[in-house]
Parts: structure tokens; C-alpha cells; sequence
């Protein structure tokens, strides 16, 4: 059961465009269905999560987009290119489960690891590196090693190394799912001011567009107190119940997720949920 | 969480045992390789290594060729040289085909206690072998299970058994010959000695590794059921332990036959292996020492294979 | 020495040497005289009743020497002895060994491109370890002569299939997350390779390394039990073993095994160093 999407207004441009995906994998016994004729649009600056049990293809969704799995069916556009060009234009940073930190490196050098790759020269790496990691509050750490740091530092790194490029497009997969819950709860903190202060950031021109993120988890509350749109998805094969705008205001601190608001909003996802398990 | 890559454009059938298709990840449905599609490369690859051999042998032979057959026939051809570079009594490099024949035929050729059958050395070299791998690991066992009881033993001897794994210990194989020999003992036992301290040190490290193997997880669950210390050791650790000591057993029998046949070389052995080589050498006869060789390989697959057997038939489901 | 007098001294001797050696194994392991204690106590030991033992009882230096007589032998054999390492160690050993795991390391590489000649190749390189590939060494000697070459030949034989085997594991270790995030900066083959894939690998090939060194010194010395000209310590062995010159014989093993260790533990100082990282290393 798939509910049509309501595009969103012309006013915000598209950043990603998914259309009709499908990914199947062959197998002996019977093929096994990931994502099953799914179509959503996101536009630019937007929060958006994608949320469901184990095993719905949120991650194979956003897996497709980053060009890192390929659609059976289907297409996706990245800023108007195909998601392999999107891909070598390097457009979106993306964000893994693990910190997936190189351990021979410092952490400085692991975050300029992508501007390296780039091109950039090793003083202007550097730089870039050493602000994103003013950004992600972790001065004072360029020179240690991944294992010298906790697991919620290293992801601290991990998403530093994503903006390194000031990727318009961030993609996150489950980033703090492997973290205990009081560190997890600061570092959503984080990322929403981090999110937030970007068009504000000085770069002369205060019209730079806030980055588009899209973020997957399986945690309810988690998608809801990030979120600006929360989409729900169904167990294999992978298909999206519902997609559901966030009432919430803008500006968010920890403390709104104990209001009859948030509650509301949780309730609705749980509800999808359970909708797209029947 | 299903993770493979599947390709962009799909592979041309006459293709797809070559293409670089990436591996498929682990969990993911796909389609396991038949044994033909596992076997397939492996044959090819021997196939071109036989090609390569027999190409090998023309440009290697070629210079005693042309000097002996075609010294007053200039115009020779590849299609008349090639033949005979396959078919020297004493080539460089002798083909296939010669080495396979000269084995036939001194293993069919010839009683089977005769020195002219080289299945005769094999055997004389191959019980020396076993006799050193059955007490090598013996005592090597024997050895892994006071020091894993004995603190002392493992501070003050273990290191030096670590330690012997970084020298030649075969270098003193030639002093084993000599004195045996010199107080009388000869043949099978100095060899079986030398093979049997060459199994020793892999199986008692790996063994000890192996007894230790177990958990705090699992040690602590033996100490809840009050299970003494012979319980502990035959119900945990021994049956812990055989994944360590099963590839440690396949690097002891083939160093043990090294050391074989190593024996074999100081006092000039008539029998086994290692003799044959060396007379092989002596006597510059290059299809014979490429036999012996080929008969010591076969005869390295055959005693690895029974222990990698033995494995698979003691230890069955366990996964690696 | 009479029975009478050797029988309770022994004993004594005895009591205290496994009095010392329970004492130093139970020091503390944490400071570097806690680790090493035990084993050169167990050492010295083992020396003073070998000594003991052989000049009491007489033991015929064909058969034993004692260890004063050994150490003898080293000072009076140290030219011919150094000579001998030379060839063997210097010049066999490591020139094979470098060119062994070179070839080896590079094969890996290349053939790390084609899954089908991995299919293809590592089952037979596997294989390799089974075989005495030592008994190759008369046929060196015929392409090779008898110098240093026809060995260095044997040790790059056996070299080069642990080399190669480890190469491409360790080549497969790179996690897929990461090759992930190679992939998502667009990265080529090349930058992943140098950037990822090659310093992943590197615990696998110091593994094959230190492997290696062994057996690059057993090839050298047992290449040389096969024919070899004046010099070498396969040699000196061999020859002085048919000599009966037992005191050089076991002098020339000591400087064998001296080089083996002090190699084994340079590449482990090196791959200490190289791979830091490593939680092998890094747990100490």
C-alpha cells in the first residue's frame, strides 16, 4: 500500500528525486525484494528521516541515492545529475553505522582524508579540517588516533570528515545507532544546531540554502525531534506507508520531547508503523 | 542488511567466468558457485603453467641442441627444434611429458623394494616422517599441557620454545646424523628424530594457544558446575584447542618431511628421497632429481591431505 | 670427580636452580627484568648443568661438548664463522628473501585485479606449503652454479607463496564500510589501493615476513647441505659434523640461530612501528 507523495512546493528547488526504485536481488530459493516501486522527492534544506524496523530498506534506499547500490528499476536524480555523477562530482557526504575511521591516520589527517582525495592541497586540507573540527567540538583532538578517542567522538569525526567538502547533500545512516542513549541524545543536539547554523555561518554571502540531510534510524523519537518530514516505511519489501511533515517548531532544544506535541507526533509515526506491519 | 553491488551493465555470457564481478557480501542471497565454476580457474591456470613449461623447456634446451644436432644443418626450424628440446637425455629443463614418463615407469617399471622405484624411497622417507610426526606431537602435546598448568614452565621454558621458532633448528640435523651414526644408530632413527623436533615446536605453541583458547566467559561456567581440573581440561580446553592444533599438524608433517629428507643428504643415505636427489645431482641425471622431486611433492600433498582429512573427520561442523 | 661427591652436589645444585627459576617466574610481568627474568635464569641453568654434566661424566666431545668448549671455538672460528655468514645470511638469505616477498607482494597486487586468477592461483599457492620445495636446490645448482645465487634461487622459491597468499588476504581485509567510503568520494582504484587497501594489508605482509625470514635462513643453510662452495654455514655445518669437529660445528649453529632471532626480531621492531594501529600491536 503506498500513499501517493504530495510534492513539495515549487518554491524550494528538488535536491533528490526517486523514482519509482526498485532493487531486487536474485537468489536460488525466491528473489528477495529491498525496495519495491518506491518514489519520494526531497527538497533542498530539508531534515528528512526515513524510519522502519530492520531490514525495510531504508538503508538500500539511501544505499541507491549515493550511488552505492544500484536500482533494479527505476531512477534518481541528485541535483538534477544521476546519482553516479552526483557521486564524482562529489555532491553528499555520507555518514556510515561505524565511525569507519582509518586507524593509521590522526584524526586530523582522517578528516582531510576526503579533500585529499579531491585535490586539495595539504595546508588548505588541513585548515578545512582543523575548523570542522572546531565545528563538531572536538579541538584539542586533531593529533590523537581513532582508538585513543570514545565511540561518540569517533562519530563526531566520522560526520566532520562528511562536511569536510561542505557537501550540499549529507546522508546519514543509523550514525548513532551504536552509542549508549545520554550520548546519543547530545550528539542529536549537536548535529541539530550544527544543521542549523550553517546558512548562518560566515561565508559572505548569508543566502548560502541550509544542507539537505537525510538521516535514517529506527528510533522513533530520535526521527522525530530531528526531523522537518518523517518517512515511514514497511518491512521487505521495502515500500513508504506514510510521510508525515513535523508540526514542531524550527528551533528545538532536548526539553520538547516531553510535550504533548512531540508525544503527538511520535504517536502518529508508531501508528504508521504498525500500519505498514498489517 | 543486504549490501551487494550488483553490476551496471549485466556480464556477456561467454564472459562471466573471467568478469571482475566484485565478490557478494556476506549474508546477501546469491548464488553459491558450483565445484565446476570453483575448479574451472584452477584448471586453466595449470594448463597455462604446462604451456609455459613446455616453452620454457625449447628456449632452456635450445643452445645444447643447435650445438650438438644442428651444428652442420643451418637451417633448422622451430618445428624441428622444439621435438628435440622435448626429448634430451640430460636437458636443462626436462618437459612434462619425461618427468611423467620416468616416474611411470620407475614406479611400474620395477619391483617395489627395488632402489630403481622411486615409490621405494618414498616409502623409506615417508616412515621416517611419520614415526618423528607421531612422537613430535606426542611430546609437543605432551609438553602444551604442563605448561599450561605449570606457571613456572610457562615463564621460564615457554619463551625459549617461542624463541625456537625464529631459528633454522633444521641446521642441526647434520650433528643428529653424526652422533647417532656414530653410536651405531642409522637409517630410520636418526631421520624419524630430526623430523620428530621439527613437529615439536608448531604443536606444542599451537597447542598451548589452543588449551588457553577457552574464555573467561566459559572457564567461569565449568567453575559454576564445581568441575575439577581434569573435567575442565578434557570437556573445555581439548576440544577448544583442536581448531589451533589441526593447521599446526599440517605445518609439522610437512616440516617433518623436509627434515626427511634433509636427513637423508649428510652420509650419503642409499635410500629415500633426499638420497635420490642427491645422487640425482651428483650424477647429473636432471629427469631423475625431477622425478624424485615431483615423488617428494606428491608424497608432501598426500600426508598434508590425510591430516587435513583427519581434521574434517574429528572436528565435523565446526566453521573456521 | 668422584660419584660420591658429584651425586649430592647435583642435587643441591638442583634444588636451588628450581628455587631461582619459581622466583623469577613469579615476578611481576609488568617491568621488562618481570618478562625476561624467567627465561635467562632457566638459560643459565641449562648451561651450567650442561657444563657440568659433560665434563663430569666425560662425555666424548664428538658427541657433546660443553658449553666453554663451544664458546672456544666461537672466539677461535669468528673470522671463518663471519665469513661463512656472509655468504649465507647476507648474501643468500636476504638477497632471496627480499626478492622472494618483493615478487611476492607484487604478485599479489596485480593478481588482487582478477578474481578468476585468484580462483586459480591460491589454491595452488597454498598447496606450495605442503611441499619440501627445499629439494629444488640441486636444480638451482645446475642453472645457477654453485655460489650464492643457486641458494638465494631456493629462497625466493619458497619465499614468494606465503608472501603472496598473505598479500591477498590481507588485500581482502579492507572492511566494506570503508571501501564504501571510498567509493561514495569517488575515489580510483589507485587512490583506494594506496590510501586504504595497502595500509589494511600490511599487518598480513609483516605476518608473511617473519615467516619468511625463517624460512629464507633454513633454505639458505639446507640449499647448502646440497653443495656449495668453501664457504656458508650450511656448510661449515655439514662438513665439520663429518669431521667430527663438534665445538665449530655447534658454534657455527649458535651464529645461525643468532641471525635468525636478531632478523625475526628486527621485522618484529619494524612492524611495531609500521603497524601501530594494529590492535595486535597496540594490546602489546
Amino acid at each position: 500500500m503506498t500513499v501517493p507523495v504530495v510534492p513539495v512546493t515549487a518554491a524550494a528547488p528538488t535536491a533528490v528525486q526517486v523514482q519509482n526504485v526498485s532493487v531486487v536481488y536474485p537468489s536460488t530459493e525466491n528473489t528477495v525484494t529491498a525496495l519495491d516501486r518506491v518514489s519520494l522527492d526531497i527538497a533542498e534544506g530539508e531534515f528528512i528521516s526515513l524510519i522502519g524496523p530492520s531490514g525495510c530498506g531504508k538503508t538500500t534506499l539511501l544505499r541507491v541515492i549515493a550511488d552505492l547500490e544500484q536500482a533494479s528499476t527505476g531512477s534518481v536524480r541528485v541535483n538534477g545529475m544521476s546519482s553516479t555523477e552526483a557521486r564524482l562530482k562529489r555532491a553528499y557526504g555520507y555518514v556510515f553505522q561505524a565511525p569507519a575511521l582509518f586507524p593509521w591516520r590522526t584524526v586530523l589527517a582522517n578528516v582531510c582524508l576526503p579533500l585529499e582525495i579531491n585535490g586539495q592541497s595539504k595546508t588548505q586540507a588541513r585548515a578545512v579540517a582543523m575548523e570542522q573540527l572546531a565545528n563538531v567540538g572536538l579541538k584539542g583532538f586533531e593529533g590523537k588516533y581513532p582508538w585513543q578517542l570514545s565511540g561518540g567522538m569517533q562519530q563526531r569525526v566520522s560526520i566532520a570528515r562528511a562536511l569536510g567538502f561542505e557537501p550540499q547533500l549529507l546522508m546519514m545512516d543509523e550514525p548513532f545507532g551504536a552509542l549508549d542513549e545520554i550520548t546519543r541524545d547530545r550528539l542529536n543536539e549537536q548535529l541539530l544546531q550544527l544543521w542549523r547554523n550553517e546558512s548562518r555561518a560566515g561565508h559572505g554571502d548569508g543566502t548560502k540554502p541550509r544542507r539537505t540531510v537525510v538521516f535514517v534510524t529506527h528510533s522513533i523519537p530520535e526521527a522525530v525531534f530531528l526531523s522537518s518530514r518523517i518517512v515511514v516505511m514497511s518491512p521487505r519489501p521495502g515500500r513508504i506507508v506514510e510521510v508525515i511533515d513535523s508540526t514542531l517548531p524550527a528551533a528545538r532544544q532536548l526539553d520538547i520531547r516531553d510535550t504533548p506535541e512531540f508525544a503527538a507526533l511520535a504517536h502518529r509515526v508508531r501508528l504508521a508503523l504498525a500500519d505498514g506491519h498489517g | 542488511m543486504v549490501k551487494a553491488i550488483v553490476p551496471a551493465r549485466p556480464t556477456p555470457f561467454w564472459l562471466r567466468w573471467v568478469s571482475n564481478r566484485p565478490e557478494p557480501v556476506e549474508g546477501s542471497p546469491t548464488l553459491a558457485p558450483s565445484m565446476w565454476q570453483r575448479s574451472f580457474p584452477v584448471l586453466v591456470v595449470l594448463a597455462a603453467i604446462t604451456l609455459i613449461w613446455y616453452a620454457a623447456a625449447i628456449w632452456l634446451n635450445a643452445p645444447q641442441v643447435i650445438e650438438r644436432v644442428f651444428a652442420d644443418k643451418p637451417d633448422w626450424t622451430l618445428l624441428d627444434l622444439a621435438p628435440l628440446t622435448w626429448n634430451m637425455e640430460r636437458p636443462v629443463l626436462p618437459a612434462p611429458h619425461q618427468i611423467a614418463f620416468d616416474l611411470w615407469n620407475s614406479i611400474t617399471g620395477w619391483p617395489i623394494d627395488s632402489p630403481r622405484n622411486l615409490l621405494f624411497h618414498a616409502y623409506v622417507t615417508s616412515t621416517a616422517t611419520l614415526l618423528g610426526f607421531v612422537m613430535g606431537t606426542l611430546l609437543g602435546a605432551a609438553l602444551a599441557v604442563l605448561i599450561v598448568h605449570s606457571r613456572t614452565l610457562d615463564r621460564s621454558l615457554f619463551p625459549w620454545i617461542i624463541a625456537s621458532q625464529t631459528i633454522p633448528v633444521l641446521a642441526v640435523a647434520p650433528i643428529i646424523i653424526v652422533i647417532l651414526g656414530s653410536m651405531g644408530m642409522s637409517g630410520l632413527v636418526p631421520k624419524a628424530i630430526i623430523s620428530m623436533y621439527l613437529c615439536f615446536f608448531p604443536v606444542a605453541v599451537a597447542l598451548v594457544k589452543g588449551l588457553r583458547s577457552p574464555g573467561v566467559l566459559e572457564m567461569e561456567l565449568m567453575h559454576t558446575y564445581a568441575a575439577s581440573p581434569s573435567h575442565t581440561f578434557w570437556m573445555l580446553r581439548v576440544p577448544a584447542s583442536l581448531p589451533y592444533l589441526f593447521p599446526s599438524l599440517r605445518v609439522g608433517i610437512a616440516a617433518g618431511l623436509v627434515g626427511a629428507i634433509v636427513g637423508e643428504l649428510p652420509t650419503g643415505a642409499q635410500a629415500g628421497l633426499g638420497a635420490r636427489l642427491l645422487t640425482g645431482s651428483y650424477y647429473g641425471n636432471t629427469i631423475q632429481i625431477w622425478s624424485a622431486l615431483v615423488m617428494a611433492a606428491l608424497l608432501g600433498l598426500l600426508l598434508t591431505g590425510c591430516v587435513a582429512w583427519a581434521e574434517k573427520a574429528l572436528t565435523p561442523g565446526v566453521k573456521k | 670427580m668422584s660419584l660420591m661427591w658429584l651425586i649430592p652436589s647435583l642435587a643441591v645444585l638442583l634444588v636451588i636452580a628450581v628455587f631461582s627459576v619459581k622466583r623469577a617466574a613469579s615476578l611481576n610481568e609488568t617491568s621488562w627484568l618481570g618478562r625476561v627474568g624467567a627465561p635467562l635464569v632457566f638459560g643459565v641453568w641449562v648451561l651450567v648443568f650442561w657444563e657440568i654434566l659433560t665434563r663430569a661424566f666425560d662425555v666424548p666431545r664428538v658427541l657433546l661438548p660443553a658449553p666453554s668448549l663451544i664458546g672456544a671455538a666461537l672466539w677461535k672460528g669468528a673470522d671463518v664463522l663471519r665469513d661463512d655468514l656472509i655468504q649465507t645470511v647476507l648474501k643468500s638469505a636476504l638477497f632471496g628473501l627480499v626478492m622472494g616477498c618483493g615478487l611476492g607482494f607484487v604478485s599479489g597486487v596485480l593478481i588482487d585485479r582478477s578474481p578468476f586468477l585468484q580462483r586459480g592461483l591460491l589454491p595452488l599457492a597454498a598447496l606450495a606449503s605442503s611441499v619440501p620445495l627445499v629439494g629444488i636446490a640441486p636444480i638451482m645448482v645446475m642453472w645457477f652454479g654453485f655460489d650464492w645465487q643457486s641458494k638465494a634461487a631456493v629462497v625466493v622459491l619458497m619465499t614468494f607463496f606465503p608472501m603472496l597468499v598473505n598479500t591477498l588476504a590481507g588485500l581482502k581485509e579492507a572492511g566494506h564500510m570503508e571501501r564504501d567510503l571510498m567509493r561514495s568520494y569517488g575515489a580510483s582504484y589507485a587512490r583506494t589501493l594506496f590510501s586504504l587497501r595497502l595500509p589494511v594489508a600490511l599487518p598480513f605482509v609483516f605476518n608473511a615476513l617473519k615467516i619468511n625470514s625463517t624460512l629464507a635462513l633454513i633454505g639458505a643453510i639446507v640449499a647448502e647441505f646440497f653443495g656449495s662452495p668453501t664457504i656458508g654455514l650450511g656448510f661449515r655445518i655439514s662438513t665439520e659434523a663429518a669431521r667430527m669437529n663438534m665445538g665449530l660445528v655447534w658454534a657455527a649453529i649458535f651464529t645461525a640461530a643468532l641471525a635468525g632471532s636478531l632478523l625475526y626480531g628486527v621485522l618484529g621492531w619494524l612492524e611495531r612501528r609500521v603497524t601501530f594501529w594494529h590492535p595486535s600491536v597496540r594490546r602489546g
